[in-house]
């Protein structure tokens, strides 16, 4: 098997101006009921959330991160989500409901220690006060846990917030219970034109 | 505001090859994208494996959401020696399918390591997967190989990026 041999640090180029980290929130050992970005500049064209969660619900209900965007907790999106569990694909929608950015988190209910879900999640046009924000979210977990089907899962999820307002916060919580320790998300800004 | 997003390495087939290993990787960022244009050689539509730091164990298991253009399903392998992806390419085309592959937090010491990849060819069907790899380590190698030690062509392009959050 031929190794092409490509060393890391030989081949690091100038970074790229257009993406940059805004801030980042790593939970301690004490855990923490949600994770949260203030103050979130208007001066990006787009938003890309990426990190790892678990929550510590003991229960056997794992569900998905629910997204505060400018402190509204009002049923003001709506959802279309794609699953696939392992054995079947399914879908979901709603109007009107709160945000359910699409797969679970893994929490601390069966043996699975060092396992987190992973998220990316696109904030599109948030400054725009012209229209309703979209976002678009890939997410999943896989277990190795071969009794049951929905303890693996990856999903796909578009969402709108229907408010026209620039977004200048977002808090992330489970809908459950707190995140554990190790559970990070990264804010990151995309610039346009 | 930091920039980030840097571009950690690129290799290009100049002729037909068993695999594509990124090694040495860099433990100084958060997560790792990697984007890539593969075609196979000679078998048609192998699926194509992924190891990290060269493990060789059944410590891989991957959940996938796929469709074909007839129907959508999903499939998952448990305790596997590689994370498996399906839909690479068809050796008599000139497409090649592309694949972006994110490993969140794959530096840190602490964690198991999840992968979430896109994969897909047009003309053969899409691939959404979840792969899981049950170490702690730190990620620092990346190796590509295809079902059947079938080889990538010539033309396969694979990137490497960091992400660093601060």
């Amino acid at each position: 098997m031929p190794i092409l041999g490509i060393i890391a640090s030989s081949r690091l180029t100038a970074a790229p101006t257009s993406y940059e980290s805004i801030s980042t929130v790593t939970v301690g050992s004490g855990g923490a009921a949600n994770i949260e970005f203030t103050s979130i500049p208007a001066t990006y064209s787009h938003l890309q959330i990426r990190g790892i969660v678990k929550s510590n619900d003991t229960a056997d209900d794992r569900q998905p991160v629910k997204a505060i965007f400018n402190s509204d907790t009002g049923n003001n999106f709506s959802r279309h989500l794609l699953f696939g569990n392992g054995s079947s694909a399914t879908y979901d929608d709603g109007t009107s409901t709160t945000s359910r950015l699409g797969a679970s988190v893994i929490s601390n209910f069966g043996s699975y220690a060092n396992m987190f879900t992973a998220y990316i999640i696109d904030i599109l046009d948030y400054a725009d006060t012209n229209k309703y924000t979209t976002v678009k979210v890939l997410g999943g977990f896989n277990t190795n846990d071969a009794t049951a089907s929905n303890f693996s899962q990856i999903a796909l999820g578009s969402f709108a917030w229907l408010n026209t307002a620039a977004i200048t916060s977002i808090q992330l919580q489970p809908f459950n219970n707190n995140f554990v320790q190790y559970s990070q998300f990264a804010l990151y800004g995309i610039k346009g034109s | 505001m930091t920039a980030t997003y840097e571009k950690i390495a690129t290799t290009t087939l100049g002729s037909s090859q068993a695999s594509i290993d990124f090694t040495s990787i860099s433990g100084s960022y958060t997560d790792l994208v990697i984007i890539g244009s593969i075609k196979t050689a000679t078998l048609t539509n192998p699926a194509c494996y992924v190891r990290f730091n060269n493990d060789t164990g059944s410590n891989y298991s991957v959940t996938s959401l796929y469709g074909n253009g007839s129907s959508a399903g999903s499939t998952k392998f448990n305790s596997q020696t590689f994370i498996r992806y399906n839909y690479v390419t068809d050796p008599n085309t000139t497409n090649f399918a592309p694949v972006i592959m994110n490993i969140n937090n794959y530096s840190n010491a602490t964690t198991y390591k999840t992968a979430l990849t896109k994969f897909g060819l047009a003309s053969i069907g899409l691939d959404y997967t979840v792969g899981l790899w049950r170490s702690t380590s730190a990620i620092n190698r990346v190796t590509f190989t295809l079902e059947s030690a079938t080889n990538f062509a010539s033309g396969c392009i694979f990137t490497i990026y960091g992400i660093k959050a601060e």
